[in-house]
């Protein structure tokens, strides 16, 4: 019998998962590692015991999938090495190095499946750093993990096809939600609806529904805003914002969750050796990777950390991946399968491209805000400091220039929540393409890494 | 269309060397174009540890140590502003006694030298300093040598140079030179040919590259020290402080970061323009940052770097006049130690330039010292990791693997 070959996955969201249950079936026993105490990754995040949560209430429509998941997850004990609460913090010369309960180890890989996913992409607002203002998505993360509302009457605000969805899992657990603050234009979502409902009726559909079903429940829905400030003195109080005719409005809340679509997690695909390569429509930088998620030798890229592209494509795109590491360590992969694969991802994918219009990411924005407002929280660098260093002479060429002058994008986060609106708030002020002001170069450790981290020698 | 830039010294390598060198130009009144292939000060200048250390220094660098010393002492006259400069003294941390007895010498030669370094034995370097771990035996402190942020320094010298007339040529690589009668003709990436009457090679990690088309070499060789940063913490430590043997290098800045180097270093590629860390090496200087400062143990650690030094085997830059060209100087490959000696680097090569002499003495870095036999330094086997020697005929095992 051949040697065993060593193939990691990195991350244990629907991606992570379905590439794990491919290199299984083929008798591979690829190691899964993922930071959170559960598989399902964003989308299907389970609770942490003891939390019971009414999983129907929660998942909806979607509570078929979500299942769907956990049970093959469980099927797949025995055959697939789970290593949960494991942070991979760097990838460096063909191996994953990992933190576990303190301790550090390697993992030499023949092949790297990074199923990382997606974070919320924000932008700074007057406000944002006030307590009781979350991240979109954070605010779903503590419902599903924790049963916690962010806050009793919260707004959701922003631009982002989960911001409904959010709102109506809120309201299903019990809280009050105060508005739906829709920074997109109707006509906006109205002119990208032929592609939504080319590539993706029954999604389009189910979208719609949430919006329907938030309005036959009283909420107000406003399309068109524009944001302009999370008000509170020591916690948020309520929004402000304008409306399309601009009308200025307040809502009354004593939280606010906040988020413009996603950005992807690709800092190990680079640590491996990925190229990025700019993506005009999302206006971020992915891995450059042929259809079925090469990036790099050995590597591979799925799911949202290589496009934006939503849970099925992740699961697809998972298995693609999975196929690719296969054929490529010798073992046949199945063409016809394959070729299916390629054709939904894709179609999937075009589908999440029209949502990027439908739900623009206000670029902009960052030019238009006050000096005095925070755009990189873990160093608390302002507008006008960013501002004041475009103006040197010899300012900074690009956005990792900037961050040398500034400290924007040098804290704990290394630049996941300010590194894309700082790249917009250069181009926009300086006439430049948003694509020259370049990426924050990934760094390990991609997440701290305790200085007392113990490691076999 | 190719512009013509007509100019009287050309200076390729925008990090601190280049940068000093056209500021202190402009001061004696030549015209000057500095030219670098991509940011100024991005490389080495812009990333290094930010230590301005002056103990420890090999004996015949002190003139130029103290001469660039006194350059940092005013950096605000010079500069405009202070890029968080700042004399916090640097200790040398012995964790034996033969590390003790190697400090004794190393603070008499800097004491004939003219640079006072005070001996601490372990009860007296725990009252000042309480913080440090057990295993400290004693010390070296010198209360002169000082810190700066290197990401601010190098820009706000070429500013600094361009307030005064001198032409910045960034994102321009030269790719071509030639000597014809007494001109420099230096072809570029962009639609820009430059002529100049003098042309100064600062070109750092990738000094030979231009020595050579001159007919003269050194052997460089690319590495960098693993560079790491804690999260922020209160401010508590005060010095720069290094272990005798290297295998770790830690400053508190103002913010509260700490910022942590290790030995040993690893290789650089200057021509894919990379300096990976080893993750495994990230680890270990950890641990040998938590045996000096046991109590920075609950800390993170959130962000590694390294970058694209060039080293050469005695451990000493090249400085000085071409052998080969007249018009030509050389100052490159610094190891790991240049940041200090910018400005004195920058005063000595304007003198050069205008007055044909300087009183500081060079001949230790003379390029023509390579043409025989290389010494090397014993420092390469127990500072360097064996990719990073590749090139050199020297292991990290300690041995000259080539006769
Ligand atoms: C907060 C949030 C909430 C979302 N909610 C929904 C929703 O309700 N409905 C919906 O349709 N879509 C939702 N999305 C979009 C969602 O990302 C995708 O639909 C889907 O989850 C993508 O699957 P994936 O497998 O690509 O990545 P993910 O599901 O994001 O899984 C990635 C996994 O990788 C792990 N990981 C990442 N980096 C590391 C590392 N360095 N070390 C160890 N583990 C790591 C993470 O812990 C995570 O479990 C959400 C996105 C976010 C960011
Ligand atoms: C991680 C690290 C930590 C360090 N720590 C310290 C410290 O604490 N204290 C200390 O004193 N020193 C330290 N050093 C060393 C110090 O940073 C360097 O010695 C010093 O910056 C060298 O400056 P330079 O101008 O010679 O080189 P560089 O800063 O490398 O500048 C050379 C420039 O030349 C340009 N160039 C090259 N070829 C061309 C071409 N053909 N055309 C145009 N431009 C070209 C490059 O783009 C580059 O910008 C450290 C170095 C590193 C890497």
């Amino acid at each position: 019998m051949a040697e065993a070959r060593r193939v990691l996955i990195v991350g244990a969201g629907p991606a992570g998962v379905a590439a794990a249950a491919v290199l299984a079936a083929h008798r591979q026993r690829p190691f899964l590692i993922d930071e959170g105490h559960a598989p399902g990754g964003q989308v299907y995040r389970r609770a942490s015991a003891p939390v019971a949560l009414d999983i129907k209430a929660l998942f909806g429509s979607q509570v078929g999938k979500y299942e769907r998941l956990h049970a093959t997850f469980a099927g797949l004990a025995g055959s697939v090495e789970h290593r949960p609460r494991t942070l991979a913090w760097a990838v460096h010369e063909r191996a994953v190095h990992t933190l576990a309960e303190g301790k550090a180890e390697v993992h030499p890989y023949d092949a790297l499946i990074l199923a990382t996913g997606a974070t919320d992409r924000l932008l700074p607002v007057p406000g944002w750093t006030l307590p009781g203002a979350y991240a979109l998505g954070g605010a779903q993360t503590l419902l599903k993990d924790q049963g916690c509302l962010i806050g009793r009457r919260v707004v959701f605000c922003g631009s982002s096809p989960l911001l409904h969805l959010v709102a109506l899992q809120y309201q299903a657990a019990g809280g009050e939600v105060a508005a739906v603050v829709d920074t997109t234009t109707t006509g906006a979502k109205l002119a990208a609806a032929p592609v939504l409902a080319a590539n993706g009726f029954a999604t389009l559909l189910r979208g719609l529904s949430y919006m329907a079903a938030l309005r036959c429940k009283g909420v107000r829905i406003h399309h068109g805003t524009r944001l302009v400030a999370i008000e509170g003195e020591t916690h948020v109080t309520g929004l402000r914002f304008r409306d399309r005719r601009g009308n200025e409005h307040r809502v009354e809340a004593d939280a606010v969750a906040i988020g413009f679509g996603l950005r992807a997690e690709t800092q190990l695909a680079e640590l491996g050796g990925a190229r990025l390569r700019y993506d005009s429509v999302f206006r971020q930088w992915l891995p450059d990777v042929d259809a079925d998620g090469r990036c790099a030798p050995g590597l591979y890229a799925a799911g949202d950390g290589c496009a934006i592209g939503g849970a099925d494509a992740a699961e697809e795109s998972g298995q693609l991946a999975a196929y690719a590491a296969l054929a490529d360590l010798g073992i046949a992969a199945p063409n016809a399968r394959m070729a299916r694969l390629r054709a939904h991802v894709a179609r999937l994918r075009r589908f999440q491209r029209g949502l990027a219009k439908a739900f623009d990411w206000p670029h902009s924005w960052p030019m238009d805000m006050p000096d005095q407002v925070i755009l990189c929280r873990c160093e608390n660098v302002t507008l006008g400091e960013v501002r004041a260093t475009l103006r040197e002479d010899i300012p900074p060429a690009d956005v990792n220039r900037a961050k040398a002058f500034t400290r924007c994008g040098m804290g704990r986060c290394q630049g996941r929540f300010c590194g894309l609106a700082l790249g917009e708030l250069m181009a926009a002020e300086t006439g430049t393409a948003h694509e020259r002001t370049g990426w924050l170069r990934a760094q390990a450790p991609v997440k701290p890494v305790p200085v007392s981290t113990a490691f076999p020698s | 269309m190719t512009t013509r830039l007509r100019t009287e010294v050309a200076i390729i390598g925008g990090g601190l060397m280049g940068s000093w060198t056209a500021y202190f130009l402009r001061r004696r009144g030549l015209s000057v174009a500095l030219i670098d292939k991509g940011e100024i000060g991005a490389q080495s200048s812009g990333v290094n540890f930010g230590n301005l250390r002056l103990q420890g220094r090999h004996p015949g660098q002190i003139p130029l140590a103290l001469r660039a010393d006194a350059v940092w002492d005013r950096i605000v006259e010079h500069l405009g502003e202070a890029c968080e400069f700042e004399r916090g003294g640097h200790l040398y941390l012995a964790f034996d006694e033969a590390q003790m007895a190697k400090l004794g010498h190393m603070a008499e030669d800097m004491f004939r030298c003219g640079v006072p370094v005070k001996l601490l034995g372990a009860a007296g370097l725990r009252a000042r300093w309480p913080w440090l771990g057990a295993g400290v035996a004693g010390a070296s402190w010198s209360a002169r040598d000082a810190t700066a942020n290197p990401r601010l320094v190098t820009p706000a010298v070429a500013r600094a140079a361009r307030r005064l007339g001198a032409e910045i040529l960034s994102g321009t690589r030269v790719s071509a030179f030639a000597k014809d009668g007494e001109r420099f003709r230096l072809a570029t990436d962009r639609d820009l040919e430059i002529e100049s009457d003098a042309l100064v090679n600062t070109a750092g990690a990738w000094g030979p590259q231009i020595a050579t088309v001159f007919g003269e070499s050194a052997p460089v060789f690319a590495a960098g020290p693993p560079q790491f940063v804690t999260e922020p913490l209160p401010y508590f430590i005060g010095p720069s402080v290094q272990a005798a043997d290297g295998r770790v290098i830690f400053r508190q800045v103002r913010r509260g970061n700490v910022v942590v180097a290790g030995y040993p270093r690893g290789a650089s590629d200057p021509v894919a323009n990379r300096a990976p860390v080893d993750p495994a090496r990230t680890l270990a200087a950890m641990q040998s940052l938590v045996e000096a400062v046991p109590r920075l143990a609950g800390t993170s650690v959130i962000r590694v770097w390294s970058g694209i030094e060039g080293y050469l085997p005695d451990m000493l830059p090249v400085i000085g006049v071409s052998r080969t060209t007249r018009g030509l100087l050389h100052a490159f490959g610094f190891c790991g130690h240049g940041f200090q000696l910018g400005p004195g680097v920058g005063l000595t090569l304007a003198e050069l330039l205008v007055d044909g002499g300087t009183s500081i003495p060079l001949s230790d870095f003379d390029i023509g010292r390579f043409a025989g036999e290389v010494a090397h330094d014993e420092r390469l086997s127990r500072e360097f990791d064996s990719a990073s020697l590749a090139a050199t005929g020297w292991s990290a095992a300690g041995k000259a693997t080539l006769p």
